[in-house]
């Protein structure tokens, strides 16, 4: 059972960087490789504040999730915004590219070597029923409930929702009916990034507080986002949560080592019965 | 400069003999000959690579496990059976072949995103697998390889190497123009299409995935064969993105791009590669510029500066963008 909840709560930090990934590729189309080292930069922004500056845990959090959001701004400006119509596999590269150079930023500024990060809120854990559960892991489960239920009924039952899913169907048709596309992309980008910069500042003190901490996370994520479908909100949570736990089983069980080629096992073989993932529905065939 | 370029013939027997007489330009240096096999292993693997995205159209991140795998059964067949070099180099693409038909079978139903991501897993397992079976492959040791004493030099060997990559282009380019490349185009282009057409989508696939993985598995197989030793690190995930890069920068479904983009890649990082951080910035730099400003790869250089140059007249004084190129090219 212990075994379990811990999973669940890699499972969540999965899931957010899961949701910011779906989300920026269900309306943008693109899949950001990079999405993992933006989290980790805005992470160490709000290391800087809570240690440097000294601000308390609260503002700093907002303060660096306000940075994430004109990071995600300055990229899709920059950047992706001039190759909205290159191939696909062109903007994979180029996120690839940004994820070097904003990991190289990163280390060059503040180094490779492992910092320990601040829970946000203390305490000792505490024990439910069996199972051990500290306070700051709670915190991680509301607010990966919250989030997703939030932009799960934005998706689904406001006008920006609508928007979304009308720019993500047919960029030209939406221009024509009205929608701001760009605005719509931007604001997509924001979401995306917020969540990350969440995602990230969570996981800071899970693992340790260094350039490369997300990326085996990004991968794993990217593997639950796959396993929900890639185009579902609550596939990727569902996929996030599922690696999270199935992880935590294998390295108990088999061996902490052979984790990811597990995982991947269980992803391939999915994927073989249902190539669509488990959330995403049939697709229809655009171009003949 | 421009005619020599427009010369196909000239230009390739100028890069066929500057390959023969460099290692005297260096003076035999051990060094340079090193970078110039290392160029020669991600050449072949970037062709490979390009022949499944390229003329494909189907992704893979996760090249770098087939050349682990190459690496790999040179070093079991030469320590552990004895067979060979002229045996183990082709079984070691053979192998190879055989865990691409592997990873081709499922990936034949999966598109897109989900393709990367099976074979990112892939990718990402070899090496963990490599380090846990440690009857097999050492562990964290890693295998020896022993080079036969005929090629125990480096120049003959190196040589050897000249010989494999030339043939394997020639093979390369001649699969391309074959039906079988003509296919696998028809597939990348529209797979409803090239099915109505008789094209059997799922044969072809697995056929692309082999192919890619057997030349891979050469390369992988000359790494070992070269170093005399291979280990779970040498290809990690970093350098299936690597690979990525450089067949997208260099040109896609195209085997100059892909040899103009194994070039750059493989020298960009042995430059910077002392300065930690730096490194990862000048490559991704490279590939954002590159992406930006050449969406159609390094290949299509000439043809941008042959757009710029024509409305000259015009726009006299508008170096900025010309600027950007140089940049690009680094």
């Amino acid at each position: 059972m212990q075994i379990i909840v811990s999973g669940l709560i890699f499972g969540c930090v999965y899931a957010l960087v899961a949701l910011g990934l779906v989300l920026i590729y269900k309306t943008t189309e693109v899949v950001n490789f990079a999405h993992g080292e933006m989290a980790m930069f805005s992470t160490f922004i709000s290391y800087v504040l809570l240690t440097s500056y000294g601000l308390s845990y609260v503002p700093a959090f907002l303060l660096s999730l306000l940075f994430a959001a004109f990071f995600g701004l300055a990229v899709y400006f920059v950047f992706m915004k001039r190759v909205q119509n290159a191939p696909h596999l062109n903007q994979v590269v180029l996120t690839l590219g940004l994820f070097m150079v904003v990991n190289g930023v990163a280390g060059l500024i503040w180094g490779y070597q492992q910092k320990s990060y601040p829970t946000a809120i203390e305490g000792k854990p505490f024990q439910i029923g069996s199972v051990f559960i500290s306070a700051n892991e709670i915190l991680i489960i509301i607010l990966t409930v919250i989030l997703m239920l939030v932009f799960f009924l934005i998706f689904r039952f406001t006008k920006i929702g609508l928007a979304m899913r009308a720019a993500s169907q047919d960029t030209m048709a939406s221009e024509l009916m009205g929608i701001k596309v760009t605005t719509v992309f931007m604001g997509t980008w924001i979401f995306g990034c917020v969540l990350g910069g969440v995602a990230g500042i969570m996981t800071a003190p899970l693992t340790f507080l260094s350039p490369n901490m997300m990326s085996e996370v990004l991968i794993l994520a990217f593997a639950g986002a796959v396993l929900g479908g890639f185009v579902s909100l609550p596939g990727a949570i569902f996929g996030g949560l599922l690696v999270g736990v199935f992880e935590n089983l294998i390295s108990y069980y088999i061996s902490p080592e052979m984790k990811i080629v597990f995982v991947f096992l269980l992803i391939i073989l999915v994927l073989y019965v249902r190539p669509q993932g488990l959330f995403g529905g049939r697709k229809l065939m655009k171009k003949v | 400069m421009m005619g020599i370029l427009s010369n196909k013939r000239l230009l390739l027997s100028l890069l066929v003999g500057f390959t023969l007489v460099y290692p005297f330009l260096f003076g035999q240096s051990g060094y340079f000959i090193t970078l110039f096999v290392m160029i020669s292993i991600y050449v072949i693997t970037a062709m490979a690579l390009n022949l499944l995205v390229g003329n494909g159209g189907q992704m893979s991140v996760g090249h770098a496990g087939f050349l682990t795998v190459g690496g790999y059964t040179v070093a079991i067949l030469t320590t552990k059976v004895g067979l060979p070099l002229l045996v183990v180099l082709p079984l070691a693409g053979v192998v190879t072949g055989v865990i691409g038909l592997i990873i081709g079978l499922p990936a034949v139903r999966l598109k897109g995103h989900f393709l990367a991501v099976a074979t990112l897993g892939f990718g990402i397992s070899i090496p963990q697998i490599a380090l846990n079976w440690n009857s097999l492959t050492g562990g964290y040791s890693g295998l020896a390889v022993s080079r036969p004493d005929w090629l125990s030099n480096n120049l003959s060997f190196f040589y050897l190497i000249i010989l494999v990559l030339v043939l394997v282009t020639w093979l390369i380019h001649n699969i391309l123009k074959s039906s079988l490349g003509r296919a696998f185009v028809a597939i990348r282009e529209s797979e409803v299409a090239a099915q109505s057409t008789g094209v059997n989508l799922s044969f072809y696939k697995t056929v692309m995935f082999m192919i890619s993985a057997f030349f891979t598995g050469i390369a992988g197989g000359l790494y070992g064969y070269w170093f005399g030793y291979v280990s779970p690190n040498d290809f990690t995930l970093a350098t299936s993105f690597l690979l990525l890069a450089m067949v997208v920068v260099g040109g896609l479904a195209s085997i100059p791009g892909a040899i103009i983009g194994a070039v750059i890649f493989t020298i960009l990082p042995e430059l910077t590669r002392s300065f930690v951080g730096l490194n990862n910035i000048i490559i991704g730099i490279a590939v954002v510029l590159a992406i930006l400003f050449l969406p159609k790869g390094l290949v299509s250089i000439t043809e941008f500066f042959k757009k710029r140059s024509q409305p000259i007249t015009v726009k006299e004084g508008t170096d900025r963008t010309g600027g950007m190129v140089k940049d690009a090219n680094i």
